[in-house]
């Protein structure tokens, strides 16, 4: 008679774990699928972050253009100048908006400040970002 | 039982599977009468007694007070005795939690779960203060964080989790919380040594959505929030 139970080898293997997303966990941050406020905030606080990091980069590389003369950093002027270029640069603001708001937020909501406030924070932050942004794009648009 | 008795209509449930020692996982399909007041609970038991006895689901109180039946339902987690299935639409997706280890099918290994408690938390905690206990002068009420029926949902739905095992997740960190609110004879500074922790509470991104999923209104996140406050205080008056 065997002196282990029928099975236990099988039972002591580790079961897989499910993640939500598809492929990578790290995409499980941006499955929609049931997400709170809070959910959509965070989801929406890395897309503004990448988006961030990818503006930089493209700022530096639109910098060493000075390297190449004047004529070709006057050809790029007279193409930020256009009204999609220009439309461009409101997205940039709303990701600068969202990503430091939230921040703000996150920031009072995680010290724990005022750690059961996080929507009206949201909200709040939120109506203030979208005068500024309105404000802001007025701006953009009217300078050219 | 109510999911055969006087049906209104037909779903189509669409159960993760997944047993030990098999190779990889599937989903099986099973089409099941529910009436408007069908709970998915009984949804599954009808599967498991009429169509496949293999289904494996583990439930117990049937009121949401054990924590047991805690599943994914259309990728929101859900206790599943008091979920209704008729406005979840005509196919229905069921899994098991997120972020916890699979036994088989719709179980997951609460081991791994309870083991991220710190040590100072017995697993049976005794309900201190009821609604209509007075409260000394400047406590408005006392608030219970013994709400909490360990069933899991929070780390299921929690981002962060997700992409790091080591963390110890919400459910861990709002008891922790609950035993600086109330330490009955804890020292509240190895709790708070506990959760000072690149792993610990400082690890929560502020998704909250541990709170929109429990289902016991504990609100771990501003649980959470506020024993990062607690540190961030303990950290200030070193």
């Amino acid at each position: 008679m065997s002196d282990t139970v029928p099975g236990a080898d099988r039972r002591a293997e580790r079961g897989p774990v499910l993640r939500k997303g598809v492929g990578i966990p790290a995409s499980g941050w941006f499955d929609p699928r049931g997400r709170a406020l809070g959910g959509f905030a965070f989801s929406a606080n890395r897309v503004t972050g990448l988006g961030l990091v990818f503006y930089l980069y493209l700022h530096l590389g639109v910098l060493s253009l000075l390297l190449r003369g004047e004529r070709s950093w006057d050809d790029f002027i007279r193409l930020a100048t256009s009204w999609a270029f220009l439309s461009l640069d409101v997205v940039l603001i709303l990701g600068i908006l969202y990503h430091g708001l939230n921040g703000i937020r996150v920031a009072l909501v995680g010290s724990g400040l005022v750690a059961d406030r996080q929507r009206a924070l949201w909200w709040s932050l939120g109506v203030f970002g979208t005068i500024a942004l309105v404000a802001a794009a007025l701006h953009i648009y009217g300078s050219r | 039982m109510t999911a055969v008795g006087g049906a209104t209509g037909m779903r189509t449930f669409r159960v993760y599977r997944y047993k030990r020692g098999e190779p990889g996982w599937r989903f099986d399909l099973f089409d099941v009468p529910v009436t408007s007041r069908t709970t998915l609970l009984e949804a599954l038991r009808w599967i498991q007694l009429h169509l496949d006895r293999t289904l494996a689901i583990r439930h117990s109180c049937l009121h949401a007070s054990c924590g047991t039946c805690g599943v994914q339902v259309n990728g929101r987690e859900a206790l599943a005795c008091v979920t209704g299935v008729d406005d979840l639409g005509g196919t229905i997706t069921v899994e098991p939690l997120a972020n916890i280890p699979v036994l088989t099918d719709l179980v997951v290994d609460m081991r791994e779960f309870v083991e991220r408690f710190p040590e100072e938390i017995p697993s049976i905690r005794a309900v201190a203060s009821s609604p209509e206990t007075d409260t000394p002068d400047g406590i408005d009420g006392y608030e219970r964080f013994e709400d909490c029926i360990e069933c899991g949902l929070c780390l299921s739905a929690c981002p962060v989790s997700a992409t790091s095992d080591g963390y110890v997740g919400p459910a861990a960190l709002a008891a922790a919380q609950r035993l600086l609110e109330e330490p009955r004879g804890t020292d509240p500074d190895r709790i708070l040594d506990w959760a000072d922790d690149p792993l610990g509470a400082w690890r929560c991104h502020a998704a909250f959505e541990c709170t929109a999923a429990c289902p016991s209104n504990v609100a771990p996140a501003e649980r959470i929030m506020a024993l990062r406050g607690a540190l961030a205080g303990r950290r200030g008056g070193a």
